[in-house]
């Protein structure tokens, strides 16, 4: 298959370790990888802030930047359910509304593609440590993924797996939330990467690049000793 | 900014501060989690027992008109008395009307949320009426003189020692931490007060258009004291409240039960069908009931988020959100806290004043998966935020959004702005600028890599 990678704009300009990963497993799955330089942002910062406008621009170009790609995988259960959930809710009644759905019904969120649509699990990784995993609230209650982040983890060698309390419970980022809203945020996030520190694993892994940013960055001011790791990393070693 | 978002940001972040109250409720919570799954474990389907629910409130909602009609003219046919009140004053005024007219002097009061809406306890003690409530926890913040912290459990941030000093204080008991000897000390109070009142004021949780009756779900038995005891019942209820059949009752009263407060049924589901009638040895003389708009029209004009008047006040949504347990019930200023207060409040209340509740949310979504009627609450915050944002823009919205924008539909100038943004990170993590200020006081920024993907993807496939 042909995949054409949707890369966050911040793991792009942050964490491109995310989207070379990704690449990676695609690759040693025997997949064609391209990545399409047009691409910048989902427009989810201003979906967010209710400047549906501004977010509608960036959902038109996303849609040209797509176009006529095979399948679009994003490391993001966020920017993923951004495209597949709201580009069609943005774009409905204007004459894009027909190329949203259809770029919504070729866009998968990095794990989902592995597990629902090429029925992977085993991607040959090898990872001993303990790990924990983190459900982007985006990933888990607009996209329904829980088991297959797992199922991919499971099957990763050496990997153990542990539960975490608290654990369908946001992380507190929500986008720009964190920063117009900084204590609520902070609040979450000490309930959030408490219970994570508490279980003891040597990672939290998450497929969302931006739950692990608010994560890990709670968990590094605080000296915690448990690093925010995204599936793809996981999944990418081999060695 | 708005004085409700200035009050709104200080208490918040107060409260968010406060570790060992966020403990003591998530705490309080704890039990309610346990016991609401074990009840949804004995439905057959939860998902479809949604469904149905969600269908019972769409019907009534959907043809509100006509099912308030077929409702008001079964209610009266029972021989009671419809009042129709556009906003709160009206309400108020009905009320006080009622108990003027009654020559009334003590009122006795049940759990009403909608008369905390309309503020009735004031209007009622301005007017020299004794208006006492006969809900323990609502009895508990009432002697307190604050609001309800949460629509279902009013005084669930209160510790068993607080309340034994505040009866202490003004009830003269001894002190105590027996949670059935608490109760005692109120039931105790309250008994004597049922008997002298001259009203007793309730509120509804469903009204039955196909009988003309009012359903009343409690969990103290003080709702039935209060409409049977004194010689006038006064019901209040939002106008949403109105369901068309008896049996949509078999699936929302175990639903409201188990949603909100993880119980099978809640301990006493009454249905009140009038006054006492002619031969009958108890029961109210006069049955008013006071329905009230206050602005539920303008949500049921919105087909976008009509769905928010599905809400059967069950609590559910606070009880499962992140927000609302850090920062605690009391910190929205509004008569409903929670997700659900905050997709309400804008249209009860003003868009423009509310809006920052729409914006004080993660977008997680547990609201919408834990509310037993389907109503779509987290994406009805993004509605009210692009709502506002057309209604009322800010200046620095529109800068930085448009800015942004400019910036995105460019990928050289992304290229290039991530460049200067990665190479200058250290220096800005260390200037008050808007956003990173606030994100950097509590938490760090990932190092920040010499090259973006961009540029290594470019490198690795030439």
């Amino acid at each position: 298959m042909r995949v054409s990678l949707f890369v966050p704009c911040f793991v792009d300009q942050l964490t491109p370790q995310v989207g070379l990963a990704t690449a990676k497993v695609l690759k040693r799955l025997g997949h064609e990888v391209e990545f399409r330089s047009a691409q910048t942002c989902c427009g989810q910062p201003s979906f967010n802030s209710g400047q549906w406008d501004v977010a509608r621009e960036a959902a038109v170009r996303a849609l040209e930047v797509f176009r006529g790609a095979e399948v679009v995988v994003g490391p993001s259960g966020s920017c993923v359910a951004m495209m597949r959930q709201f580009y069609p809710e943005l774009l409905k009644g204007t004459p894009h509304a027909a190329e949203a759905d259809d770029l919504a019904s070729r866009t998968f969120e990095f794990s989902e593609f592995l597990v629902k649509k090429l029925g992977v699990t085993d991607v040959g990784a090898k990872f001993a440590k303990k790990v924990t995993y983190h459900d982007g609230c985006h990933a888990l209650r607009e996209l329904r993924l829980k088991e297959e982040p797992r199922q991919l983890l499971r099957a990763v060698k050496g990997l153990e797996l542990i539960e975490t309390e608290e654990g369908e419970t946001c992380c507190g980022f929500g986008g720009l939330f964190s920063a117009k809203f900084p204590m609520i945020s902070t609040a979450m996030v000490q309930v959030k990467g408490g219970a994570l520190a508490r279980t003891g694993a040597d990672y939290v892994v998450s497929s969302d690049p931006s739950c692990l940013l608010q994560i890990g960055g709670w968990l590094s001011r605080e000296g915690k000793p448990i690093l925010p790791l995204h599936i793809a990393e996981v999944l990418a070693n081999d060695a | 900014m708005s004085d409700s978002k200035a009050i709104f940001l200080k208490d918040a972040a107060v409260n968010a501060a406060d570790g060992d109250q966020r403990a003591f409720i998530r705490k309080a919570l704890g039990g309610y989690y346990t016991n609401r799954d074990l009840q949804k474990a004995r439905y057959r389907d939860w998902e479809r027992a949604r469904d149905a629910a969600s269908m019972a409130k769409w019907s009534a909602v959907n043809d509100l008109a006509n099912v308030l009609e077929k409702f008001t003219a079964n209610f009266e046919r029972n021989g009671g008395v419809v009042h129709w009140a556009r906003d709160a004053a009206e309400a108020r005024a009905i009320i006080l009307k009622i108990a003027e007219d009654n020559k009334a002097k003590a009122i006795v009061k049940s759990k009403c949320m909608t008369s905390e809406e309309i503020h009735l306890n004031d209007a009622l003690e301005k007017a020299g009426y004794g208006v006492v409530e006969s809900d323990l926890g609502e009895f508990i913040q009432q002697l307190r003189g604050e609001a309800p912290y949460h629509f279902v459990f009013p005084c669930m941030h209160v510790k068993r020692e607080a309340i034994s000093e505040l009866f202490t204080k003004h009830l003269g008991t001894a002190p105590t931490d027996s949670p059935e000897e608490l109760t005692m000390i109120a039931r105790r109070h309250l008994r004597q007060l049922y008997v002298d009142a001259d009203i007793g004021i309730t509120g509804a949780n469903f009204l039955v258009a196909e009988t003309g009756q009012i359903s009343i779900t409690e969990n103290e038995g003080n709702a039935r004291l209060t409409a049977a005891l004194p010689r006038i019942h006064i019901a209040l209820s939002g106008i949403e409240k109105v369901v068309n059949h008896l049996d949509d009752l078999s699936v929302l009263l175990p639903m409201l039960a188990t949603a909100g407060a993880g119980q099978p049924m809640t301990c006493y589901n009454t249905l009140y069908s009038g006054p006492r009638k002619k031969g009958e040895c108890d029961g109210p003389e006069q049955f008013h009931l006071v329905l009230l708009d206050n602005a539920r029209t303008r949500l049921l004009a919105d087909p976008e988020q009509r769905d928010a008047l599905h809400c059967i006040r069950c609590g559910a949504c606070l009880n499962v959100c992140p927000i609302f347990k850090n920062i605690g019930g009391l910190a929205y200023g509004t008569t409903y806290q929670g997700p659900i207060g905050s997709v309400i409040t804008p249209h009860l209340r003003g868009l423009k004043q509310w809006n920052h509740l729409s914006g004080a949310s993660s977008l997680c979504g547990a609201c919408t998966d834990a509310c037993p009627v389907r109503i779509d609450l987290h994406h009805h915050l993004l509605h009210n935020r692009r709502n506002a944002a057309k209604e009322s823009p800010t200046l620095f919205d529109q800068v930085f959004h448009h800015g942004f924008n400019f910036v995105i539909k460019r990928p050289w100038l992304f290229a290039t702005g991530g460049r200067i943004f990665r190479a200058t990170l250290p220096l800005l993590q260390k200037l008050p600028l808007p956003y990173m200020g606030a994100w950097m006081k509590t938490r760090d920024l990932p190092k920040a890599p010499s090259q973006s993907f961009r540029d290594q993807w470019k490198n690795q496939n030439v």
